[in-house]
Formats: C-alpha cells, sequence, structure tokens
C-alpha cells in the first residue's frame, strides 16, 4: 500500500515503494528528488494528523461491499438513523467516500446544504441533532456536475474529509463507500490505520452475481487487515403488498450470504426485506426507521444494529 | 487492436448494480444470435461479472502470436470474451489496485487483444466516472463508430448518478445512443399485480428531458437474473417477455442503422 500524490505521473510506483524517485516513470516528476533522497518513505505524516483529528471518534465503521447497488448507501444511512435514534446523547457521524456518486445528501435529505470551513476545519451537515454528514455532494455546483477524477484526486480528497472535517464527539463514524477494492477503499483503510477502525459491515444481496464480488472484498478486508464485523444480506425477499406471496426476486442459487457466512466462518448480523417504501424513502430523503416503525425490515435492522454495537462495545473494553 | 472492429459500444451507468452487465451480456448475446461477430470486454477490474454471467469461469485466454486470444462461447467463435476474470488465479481473488495499475490494465486490453474481425464490440464497465472511464474513453477517440447505451434503474438515487455519466459522456464527447431502463417493476406471481420496488418511469423522464433517445424499459424478471450463470440469450429462452423485445428492438435498430 503506497500513496500515489497528486502531481504524479501516470506509472508512479507509490512514495512508499522502493523504487520511489528511481524508475523510468519518475523522469520529470516533480517529486522526484524528494522521492529519491526516501525522506518521502516514511509513513504518510496524514496517518499521524488523521489518528488526532478523529481521536474523540470512539466507532469507526466501514460499509463495503464488492458489488454495485447492493443499498451499501440505504444501510448507512439506516444504520445512522438507527443508532442516532437509539440514545439522543449518542453522536453520530457518516463520511460519503463515494467521490464519483454520492447518494448520502439525497438519502439522507440534506441534499443542497453548504458545508462550512471554520477555523478548526469544515463543519459537517447536520441531519438531525445527533447526525451529521460529510459529502462531496455539498462540494458540487449541480447535481449534473461529474467528478471526472482519477485515483490519485480521489485520495486526496479521502484524506483532506478524514483529516479536515471537524466532527467533535462522536460515538460513531460510518463511512459509505462505492463497490470494489480500489483507491476509495484503500486510502480510507490506509489512513484510518492508527486511528483504530473498528471493522467493515459486508453487505450483499443474495444471489450468486454479488456473492462473487462480495467474496473478493472479504478476501481484501483479510488482505489489508480490516475485521469484519458482519455481513448483511439485503433485498432477501420481496412480499407481495397485494397478495402477501413472498418471492425470491434476487434467487439465492448458491445459498446466499448463510452458506457463504458459514463457509467463510463470519458473522451473518441479519436480512432485510426488499421494500419499496425504503426506496421511496431514500428518493425523498425521509426516515423510513420513523415512517414504518413496526415493518419486518425496521424490526430486523434494530436486531443488526444490536449486535453491531455489541461488537463496537467488545473492541472498547 | 481495434482496425477491424465495425462499431464500440459502450455500456455505462453512474449507479452500480442497475444492470449494466446484464445488458451488456443480453446485447452481445442477442447479436450473436442475429449472426453478428462480437466481441465483449469487461473492463469492471474489481468486480467482473461477465465470466460467470456467461458461464466461462476457469476458462483462460492464451497468449497468440499477436497478443491475447479471447475467450470464445461458441464452437464458430461468433462471440469473444475478455475479462480479469480469465487471468485470475481462483475467483475468489481481490484485484486490489489503485488507479494507475488498472489503467494500465484497460490499455492493454484495448491494445493487446486480438479480437479478429468484428462487427460490434461491446464494452461492459464498472460505475463511476473515474480511471476505467476516462481511460478507455481517452484509447476510443480515434474509433470513430463509437457510442454508448446508459442503463439505470427508475428511482432518483440512480437516476441523479446517471446524470453525472451523461455529463461525463458530453464532456469526453462519446455519442449516447440511448438510455435503457432496467428493473421497472414487478409482476407478482400469484396475483399479477405489478409494483414498483425500485419506483417507474425515471429513465423515460431522464430521457425526455435529456434529449437521448429511450430504448425501453426492461422489468425485474427472476428469470431473466437466472439466465446469469448460463451463458443462454433472454431471446432464445424467453422469447415472449418483455426483456427480450427489449434487446431485440435494440439490435433491430443497431442492424438497420437507427441508432
Ligand atoms: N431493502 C430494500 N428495499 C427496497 N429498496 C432498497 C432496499 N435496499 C436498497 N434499496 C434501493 O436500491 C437502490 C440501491 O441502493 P443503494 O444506492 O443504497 O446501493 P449502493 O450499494 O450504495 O449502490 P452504489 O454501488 O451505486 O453505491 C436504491 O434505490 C435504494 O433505495
Ligand atoms: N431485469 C432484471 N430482472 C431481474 N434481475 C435482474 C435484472 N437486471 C439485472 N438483474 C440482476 O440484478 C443484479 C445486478 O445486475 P448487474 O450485475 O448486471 O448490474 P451491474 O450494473 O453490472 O452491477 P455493478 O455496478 O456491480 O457492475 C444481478 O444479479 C442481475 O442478475
Ligand atoms: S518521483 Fe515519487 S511521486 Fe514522482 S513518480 Fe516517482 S515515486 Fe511517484
Ligand atoms: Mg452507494
Ligand atoms: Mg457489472
Amino acid at each position: 500500500m503506497s500513496a500515489v500524490p497528486e502531481n504524479a505521473p501516470q506509472h508512479c510506483p507509490g512514495t512508499q515503494s522502493e523504487d520511489a524517485g528511481k524508475v523510468s516513470a519518475c523522469a520529470g516528476c516533480p517529486n522526484q528528488n524528494i522521492c529519491a533522497s526516501g525522506a518521502a518513505a516514511g509513513p504518510d505524516p496524514a496517518i499521524q494528523i488523521i489518528r488526532e483529528r478523529l481521536s474523540n471518534v470512539k466507532h469507526k465503521i466501514l460499509i463495503l461491499s464488492g458489488k454495485g447497488g447492493v443499498g451499501k448507501s440505504t444501510v448507512t444511512s439506516l444504520l445512522g438513523h438507527a443508532l442516532a435514534a437509539r440514545n439522543p446523547e449518542v453522536n453520530v457521524g457518516i463520511l460519503d467516500a463515494d467521490i464519483c456518486g454520492p447518494s448520502q445528501p439525497r438519502v439522507l435529505g440534506v441534499r443542497g446544504e453548504q458545508v462550512h470551513n471554520s477555523g478548526s476545519g469544515w463543519s459537517p451537515v447536520y441531519v438531525s441533532d445527533n447526525l451529521s454528514l460529510m459529502s462531496i455532494g455539498f462540494l458540487l455546483g449541480s447535481p449534473d456536475d461529474a467528478v471526472i477524477w482519477r485515483g490519485p484526486k480521489k485520495n486526496g480528497m479521502i484524506k483532506q474529509f478524514l483529516s479536515e472535517v471537524d466532527w467533535g464527539d462522536l460515538d460513531y463514524l460510518l463511512i459509505d463507500t462505492p463497490p470494489g477494492t480500489s483507491d476509495e477503499h484503500l486510502s480510507a483503510v490506509q489512513y484510518l490505520s492508527n486511528a483504530g477502525l473498528d471493522g467493515a459491515v459486508v453487505v450483499t444481496t443474495p444471489q450468486e452475481v454479488a456473492l462473487l464480488d462480495v467474496r473478493k472484498e472479504l478476501h481484501f478486508c483479510k488482505k489489508v487487515g480490516v475485521k469484519v464485523i458482519g455481513v448483511l444480506e439485503n433485498m432477501s425477499l420481496f412480499v407481495c403488498p397485494n397478495c402477501k406471496t413472498r418471492s425470491e426476486i434476487f434467487p439465492a442459487t448458491t445459498g446466499g450470504a448463510s452458506q457463504m457466512c458459514s463457509e467463510l466462518s463470519l458473522p451473518l448480523l441479519g436480512s432485510l426485506p426488499l421494500d419499496p417504501i425504503l426506496a421511496r424513502c431514500c428518493d425523498d430523503g425521509r426516515d423510513f426507521l420513523q415512517e414504518l416503525p413496526s415493518s419486518p425490515a425496521v424490526i430486523a435492522l434494530r436486531s443488526i444494529v444490536d449486535k453491531i454495537v455489541a461488537t463496537c462495545d467488545k473492541n472498547s473494553s | 487492436m481495434l482496425d477491424y472492429v465495425k462499431r464500440v459500444i459502450l455500456v455505462l451507468s453512474g449507479k452500480g448494480g442497475v444492470g449494466k452487465s446484464t445488458v451488456s451480456t443480453q446485447l452481445a448475446l442477442t447479436l450473436k444470435e442475429r449472426g453478428y461477430k462480437v466481441g465483449l470486454l469487461d473492463i469492471d477490474l474489481c468486480g467482473p461479472s461477465v465470466p460467470f454471467i456467461l458461464n466461462l469461469e476457469n476458462q483462460s485466454v492464451h497468449q497468440g502470436p499477436e497478443g491475447w486470444i479471447p475467450v470464445y462461447l461458441d464452437n464458430e467463435q461468433r462471440l469473444g470474451v475478455m475479462s480479469i476474470g480469465f487471468l485470475l488465479g481462483s475467483r475468489n481473488d481481490a484485484v486490489v489496485w489503485r488507479g494507475p495499475k488498472k489503467t494500465s490494465m484497460i490499455k492493454q486490453f484495448l491494445e493487446d487483444v486480438c479480437w479478429q474481425e468484428l462487427d460490434f464490440l461491446i464494452i461492459d464497465t464498472p460505475p463511476g466516472t473515474s480511471d476505467e472511464h476516462i481511460t478507455v474513453m481517452e484509447n476510443l477517440r480515434q474509433v470513430p463508430q463509437c457510442g454508448a447505451i446508459l442503463v439505470t434503474t427508475p428511482q432518483e438515487v440512480a437516476i441523479e448518478d446517471v446524470r453525472k455519466e451523461i455529463t461525463f459522456c458530453r464532456k469526453t464527447g462519446i455519442p449516447i445512443l440511448g438510455i435503457i431502463e432496467n428493473m421497472s417493476g414487478y409482476e407478482c406471481p400469484t396475483c399479477s399485480e405489478c409494483t414498483n420496488i425500485f419506483s417507474s418511469g425515471g429513465g423515460k423522464s431522464l430521457a425526455d428531458i435529456s434529449k437521448i433517445p429511450f430504448m425501453g424499459s426492461v422489468p425485474i424478471d427472476p428469470r431473466v437474473g437466472k439466465l446469469a450463470g448460463q451463458g443462454l440469450a433472454a431471446v432464445k429462452e424467453l422469447p415472449e417477455s418483455t426483456t427480450s423485445k427489449v434487446f431485440t428492438n435494440v439490435v433491430d435498430q443497431l442492424a438497420n442503422g437507427g441508432l
């Protein structure tokens, strides 16, 4: 895991690599002297800054999935609302690390808000008294604006989010990620390496096309040393609102998340059903937990949150 | 190596999980059924789905005298496939690469694969507007017949990301052939009541607002989901399905120059 600065050429070997400053790609790079001297080979100073910045954030959790569209952003927002509603004394922050497709401003109903930069850093946007959010969505002029950035620039943004947002005292920081095992994920893990990352909640759906990518994500977690708090299966079942027939929209032809978890000895946190009203709430930025507090999805969610809280409590004791 | 490719079609979406890989594979299979010679290039490096969907896992690409030889689905070699999945030791292996390494892999895919003569090269992409997309655009700029099909699902969360992808296409100068709306509505097999699980109509109105041709709505159909893993074409296995009709229509338009 090596850092590639924003101004480095395409084939930069990474400033912490043994070849830094010495390979053909380095010719003409503005950092060549520093890299060749070995001065950049130490750990990125940002790691220490981030450790200090996040020292009053008790628990840090990544929401991951190898697969797109399985509900990472939805689950992140549900967990945020649920943790914040559990106890008004608990403060929850959400960091949207999906740079090209930020969903949190819409899902949390705070689109169009502004973030302010004060002496102590960027202040996040407050969704409620004890739930705050930072997303690149707040920095874009229009919803049509595309963030056409290569990896190093995305990494720079994530570094800034982690080191410059003034969250205040937080009990939980939830980090929503895009699908994959690339820049955003590596950077988040690398920058948080000294800040005490509790682990990852991995989201999947039941079908093999999703599980295939999710196994890769679990492999990634193992490779970079991120603990898996548990796997959450989303969109497991659909109950027809008219006749109550239960359908498997995304059929678990290979045993779904439960079989994958038992094969890999990982905890299964639970399953959320498909609920059209949940999709509607995400679009409109409404809090599904308040809209339908006794729905099967909310009941399942509560038990999932209990398990996550228990794991975090165990981590801190 | 794209000299012998008549037409390149990128399948794009800002949003994850909307069905890009499903559309890419069904489009390739439909074109193949119509007798065209087709290539399918999967540039989703962290989450390659094409080998599984087409039931080609465990196959491997070989290095020929002129470059990589794609994996063929059929003996007549009418559908050739290239994916990083064919280069991994195990299906669970993660490709933990940052942008620059992904970029050089995609360049190799574009330059070093021996496609032979192709009527169509379909390119399946990951979500977003980053390294993979920028690289592919930069390298396809010289290809005269190149366009993009955008895939979306009906809900706002997806539309929002697809709008960003439209901006990306316009900025990089790639013509958009049309928008397909996927997963719009599910018909209960018992009572036939149609529930718009992910809302409906969003793709059509996005197409109208952005003045992009609308290519049709594909409903949620678990039978289509189950074709994944078998390498079967909806137009052949489920000829009466709406999915089959949408792909037939898209291919008709591609064939008669309407797109
Ligand atoms: N249990 C559910 N019931 C109904 N709709 C759901 C459910 N979970 C997620 N959705 C909807 O599915 C869509 C995809 O979810 P979401 O955007 O959270 O996925 P994601 O994994 O964050 O996607 P991406 O990979 O693009 O970041 C959204 O429209 C969301 O509202
Ligand atoms: N019309 C449909 N009806 C039922 N299932 C579908 C339909 N379209 C796609 N699916 C299923 O939805 C899942 C997601 O589709 P797919 O993998 O094609 O999306 P994608 O956009 O390529 O995702 P990613 O962003 O991860 O690459 C797959 O399991 C697929 O089989
Ligand atoms: S000089 Fe340093 S920053 Fe520049 S390319 Fe080489 S290793 Fe990368
Ligand atoms: Mg998301
Ligand atoms: Mg895909």
